[in-house]
């Protein structure tokens, strides 16, 4: 029990910061407005919670512009893909 | 933490996976419209061919510039038809789903659409102006069904075994050429009506 808790990860269990990693797992990279769309989150919050995962070195954030205006692109790492994988793991042990 | 909230989130996890990978506002009516559409169009060019002919007798399939041409424009008005139709339902359950028409995984979904379609459609004509027209039927199919078959993995699952359906049909077209038409009827008429309703069902409109 105490190693399947050991892997619940603190950083995912907010919804947010769930669904951003969920999306994150399956695209290759997404920028800040396709993550607000998909999420349905006002700007303040989407930003402070990918600040969180960036911190955790969790998402990686690559800044360009396209036509002057910014763009800033998010991807997971491989440390979080995997913190993320482990996380659902434990999930899935807790509900068996 | 309670079960719940844990059952809650692979639910959640799950759904943003499929939601922000895969186009899943793909609507079911248009299937069948595209389907009902096609069957009209492979009768129309039935009756192109097969002019003024005896129905039990040996019939010999009649082409010459003037009917090609009539072909040309029974297909392409199938296609626009069928692709307004597509559109009009497609974008009505996306608003009724709350999301967007054109999003990332919508043009993810039209560009591998449109590879492996637009190369068919140009060998088609190729072959059609040099004389293989036997092929053009069959063909269609086989390239459309690899085209579904690229475009799947940005959608609703099922569209990959209709393209394998659609695959199946075209070589059998190939090899028995003449039953190029009635196979094409069955591949873009029946099958889209079948899979139409199926996914109607299991999605909603």
């Amino acid at each position: 029990m105490k190693e399947i808790l050991k892997d619940l990860n603190k950083a995912f269990e907010n919804k947010v910061r769930l669904g951003v990693m969920s999306a994150l797992m399956v695209n290759d990279f997404l920028d800040f407005n396709s993550l607000k769309e998909l999420l349905d989150v006002t700007d303040g919050n989407l930003a402070s919670h990918l600040k969180a995962l960036e911190k955790n070195e969790y998402i990686e954030v690559t800044k360009e512009f396209i036509n002057r205006k910014p763009n800033t692109k998010y991807m997971a790492t491989a440390l979080g893909k995997d913190a993320f994988r482990k996380h659902i793991k434990a999930i899935e042990q807790l509900l068996k | 933490m309670t079960k719940e909230k844990y059952l809650e989130d692979l639910k959640d996890i799950k759904s943003m996976m499929e939601r922000s990978s895969r186009f899943i506002s793909l609507s079911g009516i248009s299937g069948v419209i595209a389907g009902v559409l096609a069957l009209i169009g492979a009768y129309l060019a039935y009756q192109t061919v097969y002019y003024e002919q005896d129905y039990l007798s040996y019939r010999k399939a009649i082409m010459n510039e003037a009917t090609i041409i009539e072909l040309l424009t029974i297909a392409l008005g199938v296609l626009i038809l069928s692709f307004s139709a597509g559109v009009f339902f497609t974008q009505r359950k996306a608003r009724k789903n709350n999301q967007k028409l054109w999003d990332k995984q919508a043009k993810l979904l039209v560009i591998n659409l449109m590879i492996p379609l637009t190369v068919g459609g140009l060998l088609c004509l190729i072959l059609l102006f040099k004389g293989f027209i036997g092929l053009v039927a069959p063909l269609t199919l086989v390239f459309y069904g690899l085209a579904l078959i690229n475009a799947s993995k940005y959608t609703l699952s099922e569209i990959r075994s209709l393209g394998l359906f659609e695959i199946a049909l075209g070589l059998i077209g190939c090899q028995f050429v003449g039953f190029g038409l009635i196979l094409w009827a069955i591949g873009f008429g029946l099958l889209h009506i079948v899979y139409g309703v199926v996914m109607h069902l299991k999605y909603g409109s």
